[in-house]
């Protein structure tokens, strides 16, 4: 009898150790929220990588995760085409499949993640969508997700607000779709938040928000900014300009999405003027096209 | 002997598992922060050790604001050839705090800190974390303009006194302003007087709201009159947070007391919403969360009243030196610049805000000393006009603005449209005359979360009726229960709960607490029937004895 109190006393020493130290446990007091916020920042760190790794697996699993066959929508879900048509601060219900994340934070008391996904027919930014920090780590790329909110507009960018989501069966990555013949079209905006490419494009010096060329640290004409104005240090925003057809077009690695430990924001570091690439991304808007870029090769 | 063994090791077992288990109950939960030592002035500073502090600064992604910061940085340390200053660049208070929570359980905070005293006072739940800075103000060698200190800097007294109070809580001064501002309006002039309107001396909430309203006629094609676009936002507020605030403060209103009792939902706090709501309705008025930076609707011609940080005032106007939309878009138009609405013109009110510095503590006291000297040093002449004149932000010391320098900078005004540019000089005039109309709301540990409260109350009843919510009497009971909970207003001085560490939505017990719980809860109920079983089989063997 004294052998199995010592047992269940010490199972229960165990478990107060394992209970305070464990990374799943959310804060219950004051004291504890602090190693909380350690925690979501060791998360988002990790999860950036994730993100970036499946980015650049994306050209070998299109076809085998191309799976989704008809992407028939459930019942109550709007097709993409019923999406666009909804007007600005109505509810909606969309399906789609998660092609890529941001960190996740956690923000007024509640974690978030701003997610970019697609189905068949279009792209939706799922911006700072309720979620906890469990169901972060399973929204990898190809996961269907049935999303709730409201349609919203920001500087140019549609996205999806205050969006709650369930994930449900399925699973979809999408192909890369070239839109350098785009740029600079008004047909370009169609294609807002998809996963796209562009190829062949050159890069152009940086400039300051006078206009006047950046020189790097060598004395020669800066590749690349950090912050849109260069104001930032390794770890914030990437900035570039590319050129075709006489245009020249701004650029970014979003830090959130693709962080400072990843190919595609090594790949933009190392960038020369006059370097011809080709680039894979998300199709932001910011005030005009601002493509959030994951990927940065030479031009074939 | 292996058999008494066995016994002694249960008894021990059980013994120290019940010790270990108490212990590590009692304090495993409270995380690995350790207080610190209080710190101590050193004697002198020991200028043969190599001292090296992290600065974690924040700029409004300015290139000319961080060339100031590191050439603040090389120039110290030429002085101070034994300090080395690592520079972080934010761009955002609000991730400072966050990464200053965190790296408090890790014991790596910054030496040095731009931050807001909102923040501050939840640091100061650490042990001894942040250094008071009374002492070293007031030391006769390294204090403020000591004996010791290589180069010119300010003496308290020419630190402005309302900005050096801001700084102070709980009977100790935690902080030295670094830079001020205030929120300003920006108003697209020609517009105004296009609708009919002359700007009055003193902008009201009254006359905003009307000339808004008349903004938003249209005709027949759906084109605003005013302006022949499909987009017109006639007043767009950047922070609403400090939109509640100021107006609470200008209606006289309860907001908080300075001891941290929440006063935030009241009638008034309901009359504001719903005037506010009437106008989201007509589509006179939205928020930047909304819809997006003020600056780029009045720089597009498609908003007449912009209200944004002083320090914001190089992206304003036509001319502005910053702008955030293509050539194609901007509208020629001429600024004004004027205080933010007024209920009560006779008296104005408006908030005071602008970075200000913290220091941590250390271990080594000379690492503490050193990260003084280097605060002292953002204080000096030379840093404090070169960082005012990036924005509308103004020194903190009456020493750096009675300045030759700074006030020829004042008479340029519209010199030119870079260093000079008209609207962020009158940005930074606005609040050098109405320093005197200036407050600050009450800090205290959960501050920053009724902040975000006040903010949360309005963007939420933007987006009620931007999305058809009807706003009545019900609506704003659930909207108050909402954001107490959010916000964990009502747990706010509560057993000095920690609000603002605890942001985070506690959510479920952890599946281990619940094992623990429940093999507590076995292991008492074992020894209640071991115990029990005892009794019995005793009182069974005294019957036997007895009746034997």
């Amino acid at each position: 009898m004294k052998k199995m109190t010592a047992l269940f006393l010490s199972l229960a020493l165990v478990f107060g150790c394992a209970g305070c130290g464990s990374n799943d446990g959310q804060a219950s007091g004051s004291s504890d929220s602090s190693s909380a916020s350690t925690e979501s920042s060791d998360a988002s760190n990790a999860s950036t990588e994730s993100s970036a790794e499946s980015t650049a697996e994306t050209p070998d699993s299109t076809s085998e995760a191309s799976e989704a066959g008809e992407d028939v929508k459930s019942e109550g879900v709007m097709t993409y085409e019923e999406y666009a048509a909804a007007a600005l601060d109505t509810e909606v219900v969309v399906e789609a499949y998660v092609q890529a994340k941001q960190s996740w934070w956690e923000k007024d008391g509640q974690g978030c993640c701003t997610v970019y996904a697609q189905d068949k027919d279009g792209g939706y930014f799922l911006y700072e969508m309720a979620c906890s920090e469990e169901d972060y780590a399973k929204l990898v790329p190809g996961t269907k997700i049935k999303v709730t909110g409201y349609k919203a507009e920001w500087s140019g960018e549609v996205e999806i607000m205050d969006g709650t989501f369930e994930i449900v069966e399925g699973s979809y990555i999408a192909e890369a779709e070239d839109v350098t013949a785009l740029l600079g079209q008004d047909d370009l905006i169609n294609y807002q938040n998809r996963f796209v490419s562009f190829k062949g494009m050159t890069v152009e010096a940086a400039k300051d928000p006078e206009g006047n060329v950046v020189k790097d640290e060598s004395g020669n004409e800066a590749a690349f900014l950090y912050n849109w104005d260069g104001s930032g240090q390794d770890g914030d925003d990437l900035y570039f300009n590319v050129s075709v057809n006489g245009a020249t077009y701004s650029f970014v690695v979003e830090s959130y999405l693709c962080d400072n430990t990843t190919d595609v924001y090594a790949a933009v570091k190392g960038l020369k003027v006059g370097d011809k690439i080709d680039m894979e991304g998300f199709l932001y808007w910011y005030n005009g096209v601002n493509p959030h870029i994951t990927s940065v090769k030479a031009a074939n | 002997m292996r058999q008494i063994w066995k016994k002694k090791a249960a008894r021990y077992t059980l013994l120290l598992s019940s010790v270990l288990g108490a212990v590590l109950l009692l304090t495993g939960c409270h995380g690995s922060r350790q207080g610190l030592e209080v710190f101590t002035i050193p004697e002198a500073f020991d200028a043969s050790v190599q001292h090296e502090i992290t600065f974690w600064a924040k700029n409004d992604t300015n290139k000319t604001q961080t060339t100031i910061y590191e050439q603040a940085i090389a120039d110290f340390q030429e002085l101070y050839p034994n300090i080395r200053v690592n520079l972080r660049l934010y761009t955002d208070y609000g991730k400072i705090y966050n990464d200053v929570i965190t790296n408090i359980s890790t014991d790596t905070t910054p030496n040095v800190c731009i931050t807001y005293p909102d923040h501050i006072a939840t640091y100061l739940t650490g042990t001894n974390l942040v250094v008071p800075l009374d002492e070293l103000f007031q030391h006769e060698k390294y204090g403020l303009g000591g004996s010791e200190i290589l180069f010119d800097a300010p003496v308290v007294e020419e630190i402005i006194p309302q900005f050096l109070e801001e700084c102070s809580f709980e009977g100790h001064y935690y902080a030295v302003p670094y830079m001020r501002s205030t929120e300003a309006c920006y108003i697209n002039k020609t517009y105004v007087e296009a609708l009919g309107y002359s700007l009055p001396e003193v902008l009201t909430w009254d006359f905003v709201w009307e000339v808004a309203e008349a903004a938003t006629a249209k005709d027949a094609e759906e084109n605003y009159i005013v302006n022949g676009q499909k987009v017109m936002i006639p007043f767009i507020y950047k922070s609403t947070d400090n939109m509640m605030i100021q107006m609470l403060r200008q209606m006289n209103a309860d907001y908080s007391t300075p001891e941290g009792e929440i006063l935030l939902f009241h009638d008034t706090t309901e009359s504001l919403l719903r005037t506010i709501a009437e106008h989201v309705k007509s589509g006179a008025f939205s928020t930047f969360k909304v819809s997006s930076y003020p600056a780029n609707f009045l720089n597009a011609g498609q908003c007449i009243f912009a209200v944004d940080s002083t320090a914001g005032a190089t992206w304003m106007g036509t001319n502005a030196p910053l702008l955030d939309i293509s050539a194609d878009q901007l509208v020629e138009f001429e600024t004004e610049v004027m205080t933010i609405p007024q209920f009560d013109p006779k008296h104005p009110q408006m908030i005071s805000q602008g970075p200000s510095v913290c220091i941590f503590n250390k271990k080594d006291s000379q690492e503490v000393l050193a990260s003084w000297l280097f605060v002292q040093y953002l204080l000096s002449d030379k840093v404090q006009i070169a960082y005012s004149k990036t924005e509308g932000y103004v020194p903190v010391t009456s020493k750096a603005q009675s300045t030759a320098e700074y006030q020829a900078y004042l008479s340029d005004c519209g010199k030119d449209n870079t260093e000079h540019y008209n609207v962020k000089i009158k940005a930074a005039k606005l609040l050098l005359y109405n320093t005197d109309h200036t407050f600050v709301t009450p800090v205290f540990n959960g501050s920053a979360s009724l902040r975000d409260a006040a903010g949360m109350l309005i963007e939420h009843t933007v987006k009620s009726v931007r999305r058809g919510q009807e706003i009545d009497e019900a609506y704003f009971d659930t909207l108050y229960n909402d954001i107490t909970s959010r916000y964990r207003l009502d747990q706010i001085g509560e057993n000095g709960t920690s609000v603002a560490y605890g942001k985070s939505d506690p959510g479920p017990l952890p599946q281990t607490a619940i094992l623990l719980l429940t093999a507590l809860g076995g292991t008492w109920i074992l020894i209640l029937i071991y115990a029990s079983s005892r009794i019995l089989r005793r009182k069974r063997k005294k019957t036997a004895k007895k009746s034997s």
